[in-house]
C-alpha cells in the first residue's frame, strides 16, 4: 500500500474511534532504506530496512498518554493493533491526573510536501562506488531510498512530506592513516557529479600524504570549513530551546540573559525555505525565526508546552525545540581567498566528537579529524596529527571571528539512529584570529 | 512470552530460498517510560516495536533485509529481496564468507523473574512524585526530573541450519536529576546520569537505592553551585565507579572493537591506536589493571547466553595484570582477523545488522578500601558521575568532565570543587593506574545509549567497577 493511503487509512479509522470529549494526533514516520557499507574500496556489508512507525497520543481534557507503535504497512493487521493501543491508552487516562502544561493546538491546518517519487537504485550506485574507488582505499556508507513523515489530529491538522534521496558519506585514507571526508547526496544520482566529488577527495589526499605536522597546544590562526563549523553549532542550537534557556540546560543561556555576546558577523535564522524538512512539527506549522541577529539573540525556539510553563508565545516548534533547518548567513569572504586570508595558521576541514567543558560558560571541546592542514603563507603545508580543542563559542564567533565565507553550504544529516533523518543546516565557513588547542 | 514462537517458526519452516544458508532474527520489545519534571507528571509513553531481518548467505556474499510485516509473505518478501542484493553485488564484496561457520544450538535464555508483571502507570507516577517531592522549594533549583523506564525485549533467532535461540530479558532504568542556576551559571547533579541501569524488576530500585536519594541530589546541585572552579594542574585523580564505567567504556572498550581495528568504522565511529599485532603483549596499564568481558553477571545489562549471531558467550580477560589479551570481536571478526574474540556480535533491534559491540565490560576488583584509596593520596582530587565526554577517532586523546568533584589534601576529603574535568591519552593513562577499590567499592552498571555503526545502533552496555586512583592526571575546571 502506498504510504500516504496507509496514513489516511488509520487517520479515518481513528477519527471513527473517538469518542466524548477525546482527541488524539497521530504522528507517522516510515521508510523504505538501502544501507551499504563500504570498506576498502569493496561491499562491507549490504542490506535493506522497510519500516513504519505511529506515534499516537490521546487527550481527554488535561490528561495525555502516549504510545509508539511499528505497524507492518498492511492495513488489515496495523488496525486491529492500532485499536489495542487506543484502548490501552483509554485505559491508562484515568489513572491520571491533569497536567497543567498541556495545550493542545486544536487548530484545522494543511501541509503537504511530496517529492518527484524518484526509483534509485542502490546496487547501480555501488557498483559505480566500487568501480571508481579502483585503487584508493574507500571506507564509506551509502543510504538511498523514500521516506515519509505524516501528522493529524482529531481536529483537523494534516501534514505530510514525502522525499526520496540518497546519502554517501565517504572517507579516502592514506596508507600512513590520515583521511580526507567527503559526501554527495541529492534526489537524483549523477555518476559525473559523484566522479567530480571523488577527484576533489583524492586531490586532497596528496596533501595528506606529506609528513604530519606535530602541534603544541597553544593558540592558533583557524578556519573552519563548514563541514567542522557545524560540529560546535550542532553542540549549541538546541540552546535555542525555551525549556533549555529557562533551566539552565542551554549553552547560550548567557547570550540569552545578557551576560555574554557574539561578533556582529553571526546571524542565524530557523528557516522553512530551502531546508530539507518538513515544515510543520507536532506543533502545526513551523514559524521562520531570527534566531541570532548580528550577535545578539532573537527568538527562542517555544513548544506549546513551554509557552503554558514559562507564559511566552509558541511558534510551531517541536516538544524538542531544536531548530530543524538552521541557516547561518555567509559573510564577505570569497571561499577561494581562504588560504590567503589565512595566511599561517590552521585549515580545518573537520570537527568531531564535540562535548562541553562547562556549559553555562558555552566552552566546548572536541577533536580534529579528517583533512586539517598547517598553511603558511596561504599554502598547505602539511596535515595535522590529531589535536583536541577547547575554547568557548563566546571567544571563537565572538571577538576572535575574523570572517565569515560568503555563501553557506548546505549540510545534510547522515545520522540513521532509528530512522533515516531529516533537516539540513546550512552553515559558511569561520576564519578565526584565535582558537585553541589543549591536547 | 514468546508469543510468536510457534508461528514464526511455522513460517521459517516454510520459507522458499535457494540460498547457502539463512536466518531470521525477530525482536519484540516494549517499552513504559513514567517522567515526572519539576513535580509535574508528563504523559506516560508506551512503545511496542516488533520487526525481523532475514540474512541470507550466497556463494559467500552476504545481504539482510528487515521488515516489520512478519506475515508469511512479508517474510518470504524480505528474504527473496536480501537474495537479490547478494546476488547483485557478487564480485564486489570484500568478504567470502563461504567457510564462515554458523551456529546449530537450541537454547533458552530467560532473566529470572521476567514474567513477574509490573505495577501500573499510577503506581509509579505515585512513587516518582513522592521522591519528587523531596526536593525542597528553592528559587535557584530551575529543574528536577525523576523518572522510570522499564524495556521487556525478546528475540527469537532462528537458522536453516537448525537453530533456535530465545531470549527474554527486561532493563530498568531509573534516573534522578537537579538543576540549579544562579547568576549566569548553572550546575546539576543526577543520581548516575544515564549510567544507571540494570536487568530485572522493580527490586532494581532498591538494589540501586534510587529512592530517596533526590533530597541529597539537590541539596549537592546547591553545593556545587557555591563551590569554587576545580583547580587547574597535576594530581591523583580518584574516579568513583560512577566515572570509571564511561572511563572504560571509552578508553578500553571502544579501542578494543575489532571491526574498528579490521577498519569497518572507519568513516564514523573510527578506528583504534591498538594495532592486531599488540594482542598478547601490549603493556596497556599498570599490572593492577584487569579488564573482563563478562556475560554473566546477573543483573548488568548485557549478561546474556549467546550473542545475536548465536555464539556461545563465556567470561575471558580482555587485559590480565595490565597485558592485552583478546579484542571484542565476534565471530566474524575472529575469522576475518584469525584473532581469539569474544562473543559480542550484537544489534541494537531488529532494523539493524549485529556489528561488533561492547557488552559487559568490567574492571575486576583490587584489594584497596575506599578510605585506603583517599588515605593513599596526598594532593588529588576525587571525581564522580560523568557529565561530558570527547576522545578522538583512534580513541587515545581523552577529556572528560564529571559532576561531583571533591579535593583530596594528605589522605582526607576536603571541600567541593565544581566543573571538574581531566584529560589524558588513553595510551598512558592506565598505566598510571595506582590503586584499585576493593569489592566493597565495585558497583553493577551500565547504560542504555552506546553509539556505533553505519547505519547507527545505540545499544545497552554493561559495566561494573570498583573505584580506581590515577597518578599525575592533568585536572581543570571551568572557565567562570
Amino acid at each position: 500500500m502506498d504510504a500516504r493511503q496507509h496514513f489516511s487509512a488509520l487517520l479515518e479509522h481513528l477519527q471513527a474511534q473517538v469518542v466524548g470529549e477525546e482527541g488524539f494526533t497521530l504522528a507517522y514516520g516510515a521508510e523504505v532504506s538501502s544501507f551499504i557499507r563500504f570498506n576498502q574500496g569493496q561491499v562491507r556489508q549490504v542490506g535493506d530496512v522497510q519500516q513504519v512507525y505511529v506515534t499516537l497520543s490521546l487527550y481527554q481534557g488535561q490528561r495525555h498518554a502516549e504510545s509508539k507503535l511499528a505497524l507492518s504497512g498492511v492495513l488489515d493487521e496495523d488496525l486491529p493493533r492500532l485499536q489495542q493501543i487506543v484502548q490501552r491508552l483509554r485505559g491508562v487516562l484515568p489513572t491520571l491526573s491533569d497536567d497543567p502544561y498541556l495545550r493542545v493546538n486544536r487548530e484545522a491546518w494543511c501541509s503537504e510536501l511530496a517529492g518527484e517519487a524518484v526509483r534509485l537504485d542502490s546496487a547501480a550506485m555501488a557498483q559505480q562506488i566500487v568501480a571508481a574507488a579502483a585503487g584508493l582505499d574507500l571506507v564509506g556508507f551509502l543510504a538511498v531510498g523514500p521516506q515519509y513523515q505524516g501528522f493529524a489530529s482529531s481536529w483537523g491538522a494534516f501534514g505530510w512530506y514525502a522525499a526520496s534521496s540518497f546519502n554517501f558519506e565517504f572517507s579516502l585514507f592514506h596508507g600512513n592513516g590520515q583521511a580526507v571526508k567527503s559526501g554527495y547526496a541529492g534526489e537524483q544520482w549523477d555518476a559525473q557529479a559523484f566522479a567530480r566529488k571523488l577527484e576533489r577527495a583524492r586531490q586532497q589526499l596528496e596533501f595528506l600524504g606529506r609528513p604530519a605536522k606535530v602541534l603544541q597546544p597553544g593558540a592558533y590562526r583557524a578556519y573552519l570549513a563548514p563541514a567542522a563549523l557545524e560540529e560546535l553549532v550542532s553542540l549549541c542550537c538546541w540552546g535555542f530551546g525555551a525549556q533549555a534557556l529557562a533551566s539552565g540546560g542551554s549553552p547560550l543561556q548567557r547570550l540569552f540573559n545578557g551576560k555574554a555576546e557574539l561578533s556582529p558577523l553571526v546571524t542565524m535564522d530557523e528557516r522553512i525555505e530551502g531546508g530539507l524538512a518538513p515544515a510543520f512539527t507536532s506543533e502545526g506549522p513551523r514559524q521562520p525565526l531570527r534566531l541570532i541577529g548580528q550577535g545578539r539573540p532573537g527568538e527562542r525556539l517555544v513548544s506549546s508546552r513551554s509557552a503554558a510553563e514559562y507564559g511566552l508565545i509558541a511558534n510551531g516548534s517541536g516538544s524538542g525545540e531544536y531548530p530543524m533547518s538552521l541557516q547561518m548567513h555567509g559573510g564577505e569572504l570569497d571561499e577561494q581567498h581562504v588560504l590567503q586570508q589565512l595566511g599561517t595558521g590552521l585549515y580545518i576541514g573537520n570537527l568531531w566528537y564535540g562535548n562541553f567543558s562547562d556549559l553555562p560558560a558555552a566552552r566546548l571541546t572536541g577533536m580534529t579529524r579528517f583533512a586539517t592542514f598547517w598553511v603558511e603563507d596561504g599554502q598547505i603545508q602539511a596535515p595535522v596529527s590529531t589535536m583536541r580543542f577547547d575554547d568557548s563559542l563566546f571567544d571563537f564567533l565572538g571577538p576572535q571571528l575574523e570572517a565569515l565565507t560568503r555563501e553557506p553550504e548546505l549540510l545534510l544529516p547522515s545520522g540513521t539512529y532509528g530512522a533515516r533523518q531529516t533537516g539540513s543546516m546550512a552553515l559558511p565557513g569561520a576564519l578565526l584570529s584565535r582558537f585553541t588547542l589543549t591536547l | 512470552m514468546f508469543a510468536l514462537s510457534d508461528t514464526l517458526l511455522r513460517r521459517f519452516a516454510a520459507l522458499k530460498s535457494t540460498a547457502d544458508f539463512w536466518s531470521l532474527r525477530h525482536v519484540r520489545e516494549s517499552r513504559e517510560s513514567y517522567w515526572v519534571r519539576r513535580r509535574v507528571a508528563q504523559a506516560p509513553f508506551f512503545v511496542d516495536d516488533a520487526g525481523a531481518m532475514l540474512t541470507v548467505r550466497i556463494a559467500g556474499v552476504e545481504a539482510y533485509a528487515a521488515t516489520s510485516d512478519l506475515s508469511q509473505a512479508g517474510l518470504q518478501a524480505a528474504l527473496e529481496r536480501a537474495e537479490q542484493m547478494a546476488r547483485t553485488l557478487a564480485g564486489r564484496n570484500l568478504l567470502d564468507l563461504a567457510s564462515l561457520s554458523y551456529p546449530t544450538e537450541q537454547n533458552d535464555d530467560v532473566m529470572p523473574g521476567y514474567e513477574q508483571p509490573l505495577a501500573s502507570a499510577a503506581h509509579w507516577f505515585e512513587l516518582l512524585m513522592a521522591e519528587a517531592a523531596l526536593i525542597p522549594q528553592d528559587a535557584r533549583l530551575v529543574d528536577s526530573h525523576v523518572g522510570l523506564t522499564f524495556t521487556c525485549h525478546e528475540q527469537i533467532y532462528l537458522n536453516s541450519a537448525g537453530a533456535c535461540l530465545r531470549r527474554a530479558q527486561r532493563y530498568v532504568f531509573p534516573q534522578v536529576g537537579v538543576t540549579a542556576s544562579d547568576d549566569g551559571d548553572s550546575q546539576g547533579r543526577s543520581f548516575g546520569g544515564t549510567h544507571l541501569a540494570r536487568q530485572g524488576g522493580a527490586e532494581v530500585l532498591q538494589q540501586l537505592g534510587v529512592i530517596g536519594s533526590a533530597a541529597r541530589i539537590a541539596d549537592e546541585a546547591l553545593q556545587l553551585l557555591l563551590a569554587p572552579n576545580t583547580p587547574n594542574g597535576s594530581r591523583d585523580l580518584l574516579l568513583m565507579p560512577d566515572q570509571m564505567i564511561l572511563q572504560i567504556h571509552e578508553s578500553i572498550g571502544h579501542p578494543l572493537e575489532l571491526d574498528r581495528i579490521l577498519g569497518d568504522e572507519r568513516n564514523f565511529a573510527g578506528t583504534s591506536f591498538i594495532r592486531r599485532e599488540d594482542f598478547g603483549h601490549y603493556p596497556y596499564g599498570s599490572s593492577l589493571l584487569n579488564v573482563t568481558f563478562d556475560p554473566g553477571v546477573p543483573g548488568e545489562l548485557a549478561s546474556y547466553s549467546h550473542d545475536d549471531d548465536g555464539s556461545p558467550a563465556q567470561r575471558e580477560y580482555l587485559i590480565r595484570d595490565g597485558i592485552l589479551q583478546r579484542p571484542l570481536g565476534g565471530a566474524l571478526s575472529q575469522w576475518r582477523s584469525g584473532l581469539p574474540g569474544v562473543a559480542n556480535s550484537r544489534a541494537c533491534s531488529w532494523n539493524r545488522p549485529p556489528i561488533d559491540r561492547m557488552a559487559n565490560l568490567n574492571l575486576e576488583p583490587g584489594d584497596k578500601t575506599q578510605a585506603e584509596l583517599i588515605g593513599g593520596i596526598e594532593r588529588g582530587i576525587l571525581m564522580s558521575n560523568n557529565r561530558s565526554w570527547s576522545i578522538d577517532d583512534a580513541r587515545n586523546k581523552f577529556q572528560f568532565g564529571c559532576e561531583w568533584g571533591q579535593l583530596i589534601e594528605n589522605g582526607e576529603l576536603k571541600g567541593v570543587v565544581k566543573n571538574p574535568n581531566y584529560r589524558g591519552i588513553s595510551s598512558r593513562f592506565w598505566r598510571n593506574l595506582r590503586a584499585v577499590g576493593d569489592v566493597s567499592t565495585f558497583e553493577v552498571m551500565g547504560t542504555p545509549y552506546c553509539g556505533k555503526g553505519e547505519p547507527n545502533q545505540v545499544i545497552r552496555v554493561g559495566h561494573a567497577s570498583p573505584a580506581c586512583v590515577f597518578a599525575d592526571i592533568d585536572v581543570f575546571g571551568g572557565a567562570a
